[in-house]
């Protein structure tokens, strides 16, 4: 068994950052759609407010693998054929199972950060918006200086649930070939014929990094809150 | 969109959607069983029953299902007391593994769920109750549990959508569901994107219709609280 480990150790290690890079890598990805779906959402533009509105409908109703088995499989021919809108595409285009992995997730994910900014753009006090106009700011200006420091705020206790998420579901990725951690678990059981310890290995690591993701995101909701927290709680 | 070739191969889309809807609605009933279970345990006044609990809670929670589902599958038939118990024949075919695997971790998830709404349940309720003299059993039964249904109702419609979109995993361990027969029938057929595009819109379609029968539901159990509307 120590012998397994030793040999196939630095494999999973190797996976363990891989995955907390994809999850990173999503998670910006995550929350760029997230802040486009919340300004569709809540402009004053219907095109907009129904584009953001199918996109989170439509997100939230489809699994996850699904999608990531679209975008892998079928994203080369899209990109082709919006390519190919313009100018005759040269050579084979293929997407790799990292970029695809990421992208997908991100785009599930923001679905989800959408709800979570609009709700947290809504918390932010109406009045403050209102003196905000008084003084004579633009929209941008007044998005600027008063909603998006404030949201931030607000949004954390959603964004922390998805993190978690998204961290496990970085898990499906492993399905179309990228070798993170739950792949690399599975090839080192698979040659040492011990898919137990290996698949035990990989759940560990994942319980771990759930457990330090908690302690951050209650240490930075601890820290945001810090005017708002209740006297003698 | 091909609907000719949908027309032909239609019968084994269905088969893998009930595979699906199969192993969702076990997982889930006896899911919610396992969960009311534990969710007692972690509310009790033993602290060893609450500590079990939460750490089911948190194993199940904390790890990936693709993850927890190797483990079974993969995993589980490494035991030397399994392979020589009834476990064997169980644990040796996929669907079990996957239906075992889904049920414990919704079961982790519904627990979390049921914890919340029980404890969210008002505290006057709760007292008045201890003033008739009620004893615990009849106090959970005739109070408590009722109310907490009520309450989990929306956070319970999500994991059983979670549960649907999770389900679509198993086709690791070789299982043909809705996602997996597709895949089957877009190697067999190349047709890539009419099989795509009919599951997807299954799975949408299932995803609102549920969200849709638990909005009813609640409608219907909180009708005596907007009476005057």
């Amino acid at each position: 068994m120590f012998k397994n480990i030793a040999a196939y150790g630095w494999m999973l290690i190797d996976g363990l950052i891989l995955t907390i890079e994809i999850a990173l890598l999503s998670f910006m990805v995550a929350i760029l759609f997230g802040l486009i779906g919340a300004y569709g959402k809540l402009g004053r533009s219907r095109i907009n407010r129904f584009m953001a509105n199918c996109y989170t409908v439509i997100i939230r109703g489809i699994p996850e693998y699904v999608l990531l088995l679209v975008l892998y499989y079928q994203g080369a021919q899209l990109i082709r054929s919006i390519v190919s809108l313009w100018s005759e595409p040269q050579g084979f285009i293929e997407i790799n199972s990292f970029i695809a992995g990421f992208i997908t997730l991100g785009f599930v994910y923001g679905a989800y950060a959408t709800e979570a900014f609009r709700g947290a753009i809504l918390a932010i006090p109406k009045g403050q918006v209102e003196a905000a106009y008084a003084c004579g700011m633009s929209r941008w200006l007044m998005a600027r200086r008063i909603l998006v420091p404030q949201m931030w705020r607000f949004a954390l206790p959603a964004l922390g649930n998805i993190w978690l998420i998204l961290l496990k579901s970085t898990a499906i990725i492993s399905l179309i070939g990228l070798e993170e951690l739950t792949r690399k678990s599975r090839i080192a059981g698979g040659a040492t014929r011990d898919p137990l310890l290996f698949f035990g290995i990989a759940a560990i690591m994942y319980l771990l990094l759930t457990v330090v993701s908690t302690f951050i995101i209650k240490y930075l909701e601890r820290k945001n809150n810090y005017e708002l927290r209740k006297p003698g709680i | 969109m091909d609907f000719q070739l949908l027309q032909q191969y239609w019968p084994d889309l269905l088969k893998g959607a009930w595979l699906t809807v199969q192993l969702v609605s076990l997982s889930l009933l006896i899911g919610f069983i396992l969960a009311a279970l534990i969710a007692l345990a972690a509310l009790s006044r033993y602290r060893i029953c609450r500590c079990a609990a939460q750490g089911y809670i948190f194993i199940f929670r904390g790890s990936p299902l693709l993850v927890q589902i190797y483990l079974i599958y993969y995993g589980s038939s490494q035991i030397g007391w399994v392979q020589d118990s009834f476990l064997w024949a169980i644990l040796i075919d996929a669907y079990w593994c996957a239906l075992i695997a889904l049920t414990l971790n919704t079961s982790a998830y519904t627990a979390e769920i049921i914890r919340g709404a029980m404890s969210n349940v008002p505290q006057g309720a709760i007292e008045a109750g201890q003033a008739f003299g009620m004893s615990r059993w009849l106090l959970l039964r005739r109070i408590i549990l009722p109310q907490a249904f009520r309450l989990m109702l929306p956070a319970y419609s999500n994991e059983v959508i979670q549960m649907l979109h999770a389900s679509s995993l198993v086709g690791a361990i070789t299982l043909l569901d809705l996602t997996a027969a597709a895949q089957n029938l877009i190697s067999r057929t190349y047709a890539s994107n009419t099989f795509y595009l009919a599951i997807a819109f299954i799975y949408l379609a299932t995803t609102y219709l549920i969200s849709g029968l638990f909005r009813l539901a609640e409608k219907r159990l909180y009708r005596h609280l907007n009476r005057s509307h």
